[in-house]
C-alpha cells in the first residue's frame, strides 16, 4: 500500500473557471500512473463521497500522454462562484487535500 | 541552439514568430528574455493582463489586482522595444477584468508612457462591456447557456450586475491589426485570441494557432523552471508549431508543454474557444533541441455558431473581519461551544433595527479545517494553535463593522465550562483589530451567449497617440 500523495509527482487543484475545481494528479513514472489507474480507487463514486457531491458531477479523465489523471468537480466552497461570500479558497489551489491520503494497493 | 528563423519565401510566409511577454501584465519579466525574443524578428508581441482567477472583485469594482507601478514597468519596457522593432504590441483583458474602468486605467498608463518616452503610434482600444439590454434580449430568445455547475441566468441577475463583459475571440483583434494598429489594447479577451488572431488571419491552421496561443498565454509557465513572469517564443508553421522559453536557463520538454495544456482546464484533451474546439488527443510533442518543443496534430472543428462567454459581477454587501490566535487547549476544545455562545450574545446585544437578514456572521478556524471545512479528513486531531477568522458580510459597511465589533468582544471574553484563561480567549496581532474590507462581489454571470456579429459587440476605437 502507498498513499496517492507519495506516488504522485504533482498533486494540485485549481479553479477551472469560477464554478469548478480541477485536480491534476501527475506521475513521473509510467508504472505509478498505471498502478493508480488500475487500482480502481479513483472512481467517481469514491471521489463524490470524499467531496460530498453526487457522482454524476465528478469527471475523471486520464491523459496518457503526460501520465496524468484529471478530476473535475463543482466547487464545494464559494458555490456562488470563486470569491463569493465565505469562500474558503478563491483560486481553488488547496482543494486536493481529501485525495492525499488515499491508499493505493 | 539551432536557428529557428526560416527565411520567408516569395509572397508566402513560411512561419510566424510571436513573443509572449509574460503570463500576466504586472507580474514582471526579464528584459533580457524579451530582447532575446525581439532579436528573432517576431511579427507580434503580446501580453495577457487578466483572469477571473482572483475572483469577482476586480470586475465588480473595476480595479486591478496589480499596482500601477507594476503595469507601468511591464508596459514601458515592452512598448519602447515593440515600437523600435516596428511590430504590433497586443494586450488582452486589460486591468484584470477587462471592463470599461479596467480598460481605461491601463490606457491612461499606456498614454502616460507614450508621453514620457516621446512615442507615437496608432492605438486601437477594443471595448468588451456588453449592454445589459442586449443580454436580456438574448435571455428572452433562449440564446444564453450556463457553463457547467453555474446557476441559470435571470433578468434580475443581469440587471443587478455592476457590469458584464464578454470574452472576445480572435476577430476583433484581427480587425484592429488589419486596420494597421501598432498597439492593440483590449478589454476582456479569450487568452488565446491575443496570440492566435494574427496567425489565423494570415491563413495558419486555427487548431495549431489556438493550441499554441493556449500555451503562450501563461508566459514561461510551461517551462522548467516554470515562470509566469518570463517571456516565451511561439513559432507557427504550416503543420506544426514550436514553443521555446526565451531565458537561457529555462527549457521546455514534451512533458512540460503537454502538461501545461491541461492547466486550469476542465478537460485536458479539448480546448473550447468561441471559434470552435481544438482536439488534442492526436497531438504530438517532440523535443527538437535543448529548449524547444515541436507540437503537431492539434485538430480544429469550427463551432456551428459563434458563442461568447459572459462574465458579470454583482455586489452582495460589505465585509468586516478580524483575525486572532488561540493557544489555550481548552479554548481550542471548546471552539464550537464558544461560537454558538457568541452568536447568541451578538443577537442579544444588537440593536433591534438590525435584522437577521441584514448580515451574515461566520467563524473560520485555521489549523483545524479552514481550507476544507467538513471535507477535512483530519479535523478530529486537536491542533496546538488555531487562527480564528471572524467575518461579517452585511448590507452596509457600518452594520458589518458593528456586528463584527460585538462578535469580537464576545469571543474574547466568552465563558465556557472549565475555562482557566479568564483574561481573554484570543491573541490579536493588530491594533486596531478589526478591518473594514469594503465591497464584496460575486459572479452573477458565467454564461455563453449566441452571437451573430462579434464586431458589433466589441467596438474598436482608433486614435493616433
Amino acid at each position: 500500500m502507498a498513499t496517492l500523495e507519495s506516488l504522485a509527482d504533482v498533486l494540485r487543484s485549481k479553479n477551472a473557471g469560477p464554478f469548478q475545481i480541477t485536480i491534476d494528479i501527475m506521475f513521473e513514472k509510467n508504472d505509478d500512473y498505471r498502478r493508480v489507474l488500475e487500482a480502481g480507487v479513483l472512481t467517481s463514486e469514491r471521489i463524490a463521497r470524499l467531496y460530498k457531491v453526487v457522482p454524476e458531477k465528478v469527471r475523471i479523465i486520464p491523459f496518457d500522454r503526460v501520465r496524468a489523471i484529471k478530476i473535475t468537480l463543482p466547487r464545494r466552497w464559494g458555490t456562488r462562484g470563486s470569491g463569493s461570500g465565505f469562500d474558503r479558497d478563491v483560486y481553488g489551489a488547496q482543494q486536493h487535500g481529501p485525495l492525499c491520503g488515499l491508499e493505493i494497493p | 541552439m539551432i536557428n529557428l528563423v526560416k527565411k520567408s519565401g516569395e509572397g508566402h510566409m513560411e512561419e510566424m514568430r510571436i513573443v509572449a511577454l509574460n503570463g500576466n501584465l504586472g507580474y514582471g519579466y526579464d528584459v533580457q528574455s524579451l530582447e532575446a525574443g525581439l532579436s528573432l524578428k517576431p511579427q507580434l508581441l503580446g501580453g495577457d493582463a487578466g483572469s477571473t482567477d482572483a475572483g469577482p472583485y476586480y470586475l465588480g469594482s473595476g480595479t486591478a489586482l496589480v499596482k500601477r507601478e507594476q503595469v507601468h514597468r511591464d508596459l514601458s519596457n515592452a512598448l519602447i522595444r515593440a515600437r523600435a522593432a516596428k511590430i504590433p504590441f497586443v494586450i488582452g483583458s486589460a486591468g484584470m477584468a477587462g471592463g470599461e474602468p479596467n480598460l481605461q486605467w491601463v490606457k491612461r498608463i499606456l498614454i502616460d508612457i507614450a508621453r514620457e518616452e516621446g512615442l507615437h503610434f496608432k492605438l486601437a482600444t477594443i471595448h468588451a462591456e456588453i449592454d445589459k439590454a442586449e443580454i436580456c434580449k438574448a435571455l428572452r430568445n433562449g440564446s444564453i447557456t450556463p457553463m457547467d455547475d453555474v446557476p441559470e441566468l435571470t433578468q434580475d441577475s443581469v440587471m443587478q450586475s455592476e457590469r458584464i463583459v464578454g470574452q472576445m475571440g480572435t476577430q476583433p483583434f484581427a480587425n484592429a491589426l488589419a486596420a494597421g494598429a501598432d498597439v492593440v489594447l483590449a478589454g476582456r479577451s479569450c487568452d488565446t485570441a491575443i496570440y492566435a488572431a494574427l496567425p489565423i488571419a494570415r491563413g495558419y491552421d486555427p487548431g495549431l494557432a489556438l493550441h499554441m496561443a493556449k500555451i503562450m498565454e501563461c508566459g514561461a509557465q510551461c517551462a522548467i523552471p516554470l515562470a509566469p513572469n518570463d517571456s516565451l517564443l511561439g513559432v507557427i508553421r504550416q503543420d506544426h508549431f514550436l514553443i521555446r522559453p526565451l531565458a537561457q536557463h529555462r527549457i521546455c520538454t514534451p512533458d512540460s508543454v503537454a502538461a501545461h495544456t491541461m492547466y486550469e482546464q476542465g478537460d485536458p484533451l479539448v480546448i473550447y474557444e468561441p471559434e470552435g474546439r481544438v482536439d488534442l488527443d492526436q497531438a504530438e510533442f517532440e523535443q527538437i533541441d535543448r529548449q524547444t518543443v515541436r507540437v503537431s496534430g492539434s485538430r480544429f472543428t469550427a463551432a456551428p455558431r459563434l458563442r461568447i462567454k459572459l462574465e458579470g459581477a454583482r455586489r452582495i454587501g460589505y465585509r468586516a473581519f478580524t483575525i486572532a490566535g488561540v493557544r489555550d487547549a481548552s479554548v481550542i476544545r471548546n471552539l464550537d461551544v464558544i461560537e454558538s455562545t457568541v452568536r447568541g450574545a451578538v443577537r442579544r446585544n444588537l440593536s433591534v433595527a438590525v435584522k437577521d437578514a441584514d448580515f451574515r456572521l461566520e467563524f473560520t478556524y485555521y489549523g483545524r479545517d479552514a481550507v476544507l471545512g467538513e471535507l477535512e479528513p483530519d479535523r478530529h486531531i486537536p491542533p496546538r494553535e488555531v487562527g480564528v477568522l471572524i467575518e461579517v458580510i452585511a448590507n452596509d459597511q457600518l452594520t458589518a463593522s458593528y456586528v463584527l465589533s460585538l462578535a469580537r468582544s464576545s469571543f474574547l471574553h466568552c465563558p465556557f465550562e472549565g475555562r482557566k484563561t479568564t483574561a481573554g480567549n484570543l491573541a490579536f496581532p493588530f491594533s486596531p483589530s478589526d478591518i473594514e474590507a469594503g465591497q464584496v462581489f460575486e459572479f452573477s454571470a458565467y454564461h455563453l451567449m449566441d452571437v451573430d456579429d462579434a464586431a458589433s459587440l466589441f467596438p474598436i476605437e482608433y486614435e493616433e497617440v
